[in-house]
């Protein structure tokens, strides 16, 4: 299976490769996926508390080149959004933007699960309610 | 920068042809091109000759009789041959075959194909170490058993079975006994006569010659056995196989059984040392496994864990430059773990962290060199990337995360 130049680039050069404070109350952590499946993604992102907005973040993943690419791309994303705008990523625009075939298409679900997952964490740090599908959908709307 | 070599550590899954094969096959596409089957003229007879000879050639390396050697196509259509064959013939006696869950798709499918025409299969698990377990192997026979079906060698670890004593227990119960031998036949030793298997599988591409031809030794006497056609037709090879003969095919892979004969000592004990000296290499890199008993194990072969590496992003950092698999060619384009390694006990975690390399007759020293060099650099790269490696790293245990699967 030939990967895109998007993957590959990703791959060889992927961006935002490390580690945030997880205990930092303006962090977000999420821990996607299982070393059974092949696949594990931890996405961060540092929040702004004055605006809102994602100033910094970081991935790791454990899997393919596909979940690689996939995870770091989202953080290229993620940075200088808000939260309700990083909450309406949607997989299917990491599949276009990588070109990923239809068998690495879980890779960018997963990826969209971590930023979930990281925004609820942060959500649930700060007493705030967690995200439900439906606001998430909403947010994309 | 010149273009470098791309270095070929993947030879189970096929070999290059050696040029003395291809020189051997050429004048049969062109002056020497008729069907051996015809029977009234030169160039049938010319062609027969030729057949007659890649046999001999073939017989010669399993020492056995030239008439128990079967042409197919390969070695999945030997397995079926032998499998569904056995099945038809003996009806009358049973119905009961045991198998393991390391072997082939071409055998496990088989079966299972079997099994939806009134077979009863046993696939038995492994030991830890790959090899079956005899225990398990004679509790498994029943009355009704007709044929017990063990590979010769693991194409995903190397493991080499206990043949002999699994021979000893067919015999014992009186029951036939197949083995897929397409990964040992040419590298090691393989005599199905001395070692008491009665059917036997394999293929000339892993062997240094052409793919599209096989063979199936099928024993003509103590026991003399006999197999049903899966295809109708002439009434070739003993009626056991219809279909004219590919003649330039059974001539490489005459000349490949010759070339194994007479080179099969030097190229194992050759690539043996390269092996270990890869695998030592290798498992200098903290956190990783050797998968298959080591001391009962093909000597070109080792499947290496690397744990917490993820294995198709692995060999990503460096299929620029070398060619491995993470599994057999046959089931890579999946994204399952090995079965092979899952039925050894291996967790899928590991499974997933595997790579086989499988050295063959045209790996050099360098290629071993500069394959441990990329490979080192690829893995260390991969855990820079890798949370479970971090995580493992700051003494988190990795198996108290409630990971959500997916």
């Amino acid at each position: 299976m030939a990967y895109s130049d998007k993957v590959l680039d990703h791959f060889k050069n992927p961006r935002n490769v490390g580690s945030l404070d997880k205990e930092a109350k303006n962090v977000g952590t999420g821990l996607v996926g299982a070393p059974e499946c092949g696949d594990v993604m931890r996405l961060q992102i540092e929040v702004d508390e004055a605006t809102g907005v994602i100033s910094d973040a970081k991935f790791k993943t454990f899997g393919c080149g596909s979940a690689i690419a996939s995870s770091s791309l989202a953080t290229e994303w993620l940075k200088g959004k808000t939260l309700d705008e990083a909450a309406g990523i949607d997989n299917m625009d990491i599949v276009e933007e990588l070109a990923l075939p239809p068998v690495k298409i879980h890779c960018s679900v997963l990826a969209e699960d971590a930023i979930k997952a990281a925004i609820n964490d942060y959500r649930t740090k700060n007493g705030l309610p967690e995200l439900t599908d439906a606001a998430a959908a909403s947010a994309n709307a | 920068m010149s273009q470098r070599r791309l270095i070929y550590l993947d030879n189970n899954s096929t070999t290059p042809c050696d040029p003395r094969v291809v020189d051997a096959m050429v004048p049969y596409f062109y002056d020497k091109f008729g069907n051996a089957a015809s029977r009234s003229h030169h160039f049938g007879w010319e062609a027969e000759d030729a057949v007659d000879y890649s046999r001999e050639q073939i017989a010669k390396l399993l020492n056995v009789e030239d008439k128990e050697i079967i042409f197919t196509s390969g070695a999945t259509e030997s397995n079926n041959l032998a499998i569904k064959g056995v099945f038809e013939m003996y009806a009358k006696k049973g119905n009961h075959i045991i198998t393991a869950e390391t072997e082939h798709k071409a055998v496990l499918d088989t079966c299972k194909h079997l099994e939806k025409a009134g077979a009863e299969v046993t696939y038995l698990k492994v030991q830890e170490d790959g090899l079956v377990n005899l225990a398990d192997l004679e509790a498994a026979i029943k009355p009704t058993t007709i044929l017990i079906s063990i590979m010769w060698a693991n194409n995903e670890t190397g493991v080499i079975q206990p043949m002999a004593e699994i021979a000893k227990l067919c015999e014992k119960h009186g029951v036939l006994f197949h083995s897929d031998a397409t990964q040992a036949v040419g590298k090691i030793p393989t005599h199905p006569r001395e070692t008491g298997v009665h059917l036997m599988s394999f293929t000339a591409h892993k062997m240094y010659g052409p793919k599209g031809v096989g063979a199936l030794y099928v024993s003509r006497k103590n026991p003399r056995v006999k197999v049903t056609a899966q295809m109708d037709g002439g009434g070739h090879e003993r009626g056991m196989r219809s279909g004219t003969l590919n003649v330039p095919g059974i001539v490489g892979f005459g000349k490949a059984a010759e070339l194994a004969r007479l080179e099969m000592h030097q190229d194992a004990e050759r690539l043996s040392r390269l092996r270990d000296r890869l695998q030592a290499t290798l498992c200098q890199l903290e956190e990783t496994k050797v998968n298959g008993n080591e001391n009962s194990r093909m000597p070109h072969v080792t499947n290496i864990s690397f744990k917490h590496v993820e294995g198709e992003g692995l060999m990503m950092t460096f299929n620029q430059n070398i060619a491995v698999s993470s599994g057999s060619a046959c089931t890579s384009a999946s994204l399952e773990p090995s079965y092979v390694l899952v039925s050894m006990g291996l967790g899928d975690d590991l499974a997933h962290s595997s790579i086989r390399f499988s050295l063959g007759r045209f790996t050099t020293d360098e290629d071993v060199d500069m394959a441990v060099k990329l490979v080192t650099d690829g893995v260390n790269h991969m855990r820079e990337l890798s949370p479970i490696w971090e995580m493992y790293k700051e003494g988190v245990d990795l198996t108290k995360i409630e990971w959500a699967a997916h």
